[in-house]
């Protein structure tokens, strides 16, 4: 494809999205006018000087310790998520577009949580088998009954979605108990700042540096007092996002505690400080419920707070998210969530699904054997890209690996067709290519919802891979929202 | 306003793991000098035996060669009292601290560490040691600037105080008693142009010559060095000037804070400054310098084990428990 304001010889003059939708041009038929003078500035820049720029990027990101662990056999690493400085751009139209999918999901979901730890409606009406959400083993039956503040479940959302090759947005996957990926869209907009504040000078691009106050906001909404104490609740310096527990925690300007810092006495919850112990009232949890409690959940979790259920259970103290919120983002459960939407909003999902199969039923499980080699098949358990088997990239031992796990375990299995990730121009190491992203938009429900505008953009770094996760190579980059006015 | 306990405790650790990192490099710069004097690659021994490592040395070296030295005390990972587990510690404790402290203290620790595991033994020949303990000072003292520069003052900077100066009180015990293990010289060696070289050398590392000269402008011997390191009143790495931080700072904190904890370490700190203040130098000597070095070092780590009881949430020994019920 070629750009018709760019001359033959600048940088992008040779770059070609194929058939798939491209993130800053367009498609073919929808020239994407909102990114003109981004790609006019792109193309005038050299490459020499763009690697630079970017390796520049890279080291910072070290150096400041931005990072991830990778456990292999017996090492941790520490790693960057590397970051690529073309940025993902989307218009103000698309976002309001996005930004009212988002809100209408996370609404859904928390009416789903509150119901199935009440009433069940919706499993008394039929319109998602009972089986599917009780024999969950994210199902807590500890949280039947419990109320919690503003009917809010689901405080953090992280709302994967993917663009197929018509542009239209879909939504591949919920994340419901502890998203993670927040701090670097904050990271990555500081980094662009430094590095390339003469790309970004009058474009107008909203501003997302304000996450942690609106994360705080909410988590003192949501606490049992006035002017509570909140603190983050870390598994610890271990933890491959602890980076992002730091991040976080600095922003909200809050302790970062492990559960070894707490305790539990008469039902409340103490830190324990320099001066004895402190009252703590709201957490930031970014521990698993299985790991929360050993009292309640998983006997040999060193990382929780024995007795921090039942002091949840009294109301006097507030988690973020709520426990048992797994149900809702289960991969099986997510088939459901557009007639979820209908039945408690009585609307459509103003972002669709991935057509998706649940192999637990007999039809769906015989399609997704017949057409082994043309699906997606992902354990529903599984999160960060494991386990996951693309039909068309599979070798043959693969594809019969793949049909005798189907086989022994259906109902742990979903198939999806393979969707044509849209695709962003990406720094590669002699040009630049395009490269298949997604977006992990961040809403924040207290008594309202808000959507930190943009989100993650996860890159796969490989060429042609479709899998964007951290833990398989992936990268990021930065995600700019337009400001509104003419689009 | 809270600080919780095992922040507290981290801040103590990493004050005082960039301190020992600083001081290592101040004893490895000494012996590098010692070592190109007269008696040879025997001198490296001593730096084993004055951390006594000798088992642990001796587990994984046959002979104590410069070489083997050298790479236990900077990059043997293994070994708790090297360069590189230094740093390790104290990126460890500034990771967990990293929500407290500022982004510049974090990314000097960071950088400076990551430095270090690029660099080996190659990289530090004998003839090269002394440029790399420069290099490993300017960090620290980077450290050191940019921590005042940056760091909150709130109830964390006494902890961190604290942590330095305990540390360094120490430090400046195992330097001077490098002296002792290096060289017991015999009597009639006391004097000699080799002693008082290494004095000097001793001061220098320090970076207390200077003062020295200007307090004794004359001569140089034993009691005036060692009595200068102990006890001046205007020197910041003498035991007596570091202990009456620690006690300024324990006694600021409690007041500022309101902190109910912490009257048994008050007590040893200052039981500790007045014997340190009762004791002439000569008798010192007499009496022999080693077994006082240990006697002050042994003082400094009670006064951590109360330090870590009061506020770090560290359980006291059950004898010791029952004894205060």
């Amino acid at each position: 494809m070629s750009v018709p304001e760019s001359k033959p010889s600048d940088l992008l003059s040779s770059y070609n999205p194929g058939l798939y939708f491209d993130e800053l041009f367009g498609a073919m038929d929808l020239p994407a006018e909102h990114t003109a003078l981004i790609r006019q500035r792109l193309a005038a820049l050299d490459f020499d000087e763009l690697r630079r720029r970017a390796q520049d990027a890279e080291r910072e990101l070290y150096n400041l310790g931005i990072t991830f662990i990778v456990y292999s056999d017996k090492d941790a690493v520490d790693r960057i998520l590397p970051f690529d400085v073309i940025p993902r751009v989307i218009s103000a139209p698309e976002w309001k577009h996005l930004e009212a999918g988002v809100t209408q999901r996370v609404a859904a979901l928390n009416l789903f949580l509150h119901d199935i730890y009440h009433d069940q409606k919706i499993l008394k009406d039929g319109v998602i088998p009972r089986d599917l959400v009780e024999g969950n083993h994210n199902f807590r039956p500890q949280m039947i009954g419990l109320d919690v503040p503003f009917n809010t479940y689901i405080h953090i959302m992280g709302t994967d979605l993917v663009r197929d090759r018509h542009g239209t947005f879909r939504v591949l996957e919920d994340n419901g108990r502890v998203p993670s990926g927040v701090s670097y869209v904050v990271e990555n907009r500081h980094m662009m700042q430094r590095v390339f504040p003469d790309l970004m000078q009058d474009i107008g691009i909203r501003p997302v540096d304000n996450y942690g106050h609106k994360l705080l906001d909410a988590m003192m909404e949501i606490a049992p007092v006035d002017d509570p104490q909140v603190v983050l609740l870390s598994p610890g310096t271990y933890n491959s996002a602890y980076f992002e527990h730091i991040f976080l925690a600095r922003e909200m300007g809050v302790p970062l505690v492990e559960g070894r810092d707490l305790v539990v006495e008469n039902d409340r919850v103490f830190m324990k400080t320099t001066n004895g112990l402190a009252p703590v009232h709201s957490i930031y949890r970014r521990l698993d419920d299985a790991f929360l409690d050993p009292k309640a959940f998983n006997p040999d979790s060193l990382l929780g707070v024995p007795g921090i259920l039942e002091a949840y259970r009294k109301g006097n103290v507030a988690l973020a998210n709520a426990i048992g919120t797994g149900v809702a983002d289960d991969k099986a459960v997510y088939c459901y969530v557009p007639r979820m939407i209908k039945y408690y909003l009585d609307q459509d999902p103003i972002i669709p699904n991935v057509d998706t199969r649940i192999c637990r039923e007999a039809d769906a499980l015989q399609y997704t054997l017949d057409n082994l080699a043309d699906l997606v098949v992902k354990p529903v358990g599984e999160a960060g890209g494991y386990g996951i088997t693309i039909g068309p990239r599979a070798s043959k031992a693969e594809l019969e690996d793949c049909r005798a796990k189907l086989l022994a375990d259906p109902s742990n299995y979903i198939s999806q067709p393979v969707v044509d990730l849209s695709v962003c121009p990406t720094v590669c190491d002699d040009a630049i290519e395009p490269r298949h992203v997604d977006l992990r938009p961040f809403a924040i429900t207290g008594k309202s919802t808000w959507v930190l505008p943009g989100g993650l953009s996860r890159v796969a770094l490989k060429k042609g891979t479709l899998i964007v996760n951290s833990s398989q190579g992936g990268g990021s980059k930065d995600t700019w929202v337009l400001e509104g006015g003419a689009a | 306003m809270n600080l919780l306990s095992r922040y507290a405790e981290c801040i103590f650790w990493m004050a005082r793991y960039m301190e020992r990192a600083e001081n290592l490099a101040r004893i490895l710069d000494v012996h590098e000098t010692f070592a190109r004097d007269t008696r040879g690659a025997t001198n490296w021994f001593s730096i084993v035996q004055l951390n006594a490592d000798e088992k642990d040395f001796f587990s994984r070296h046959d002979r104590p060669t410069a070489e083997a030295v050298i790479h236990y005390y900077m990059f043997d990972g293994q070994n708790q009292n090297s360069l590189l587990s230094m740093l390790r510690m104290a990126r460890e404790n500034a990771r967990t601290l990293r929500p407290w402290i500022s982004t510049e203290m974090w990314t000097q620790i960071n950088v400076f560490h990551n430095k270090l595991l690029e660099m080996s033994v190659k990289d530090v020949a004998a003839q090269n040691l002394s440029k790399v303990c420069t290099w490993i000072k300017e960090e620290c003292q980077t450290h050191t600037g940019i921590t005042e520069g940056t760091f909150y003052r709130d109830q964390g900077w006494y902890f961190y105080q604290m942590g330095k100066y305990i540390e360094r009180a120490d430090q400046t015990t195992r330097l001077l008693d490098i002296k002792y293990h290096t060289l017991l010289p015999s009597p009639a060696e006391v004097g000699s142009t080799l002693d008082v070289s290494q004095w000097t050398t001793v001061l220098r590392c320090t970076a207390g010559y200077h003062a020295f000269r200007r307090v004794y402008p004359r001569g140089m011997s034993p009691t005036t060095v060692a009595g200068f390191m102990l006890f001046n009143e205007g020197f910041p790495r003498s035991v007596v000037m570091c202990v009456r931080q620690i006690d300024g700072v324990l006694t600021r904190m409690r007041s500022r804070y309101d902190l109910r904890g912490g009257s048994a370490a008050m007590e040893r700190v200052d039981e500790l400054l007045a014997a340190l203040l009762s004791r002439p130098i000569d008798a010192v000597l007499r009496d022999g310098l080693h077994e006082y070095l240990d006697w002050i070092q042994l003082q400094l780590s009670v006064v951590t084990t109360e330090i870590a009881q009061a506020f770090f949430g560290v359980q006291p020994p059950l004898a010791v428990q029952s004894q205060s019920q």
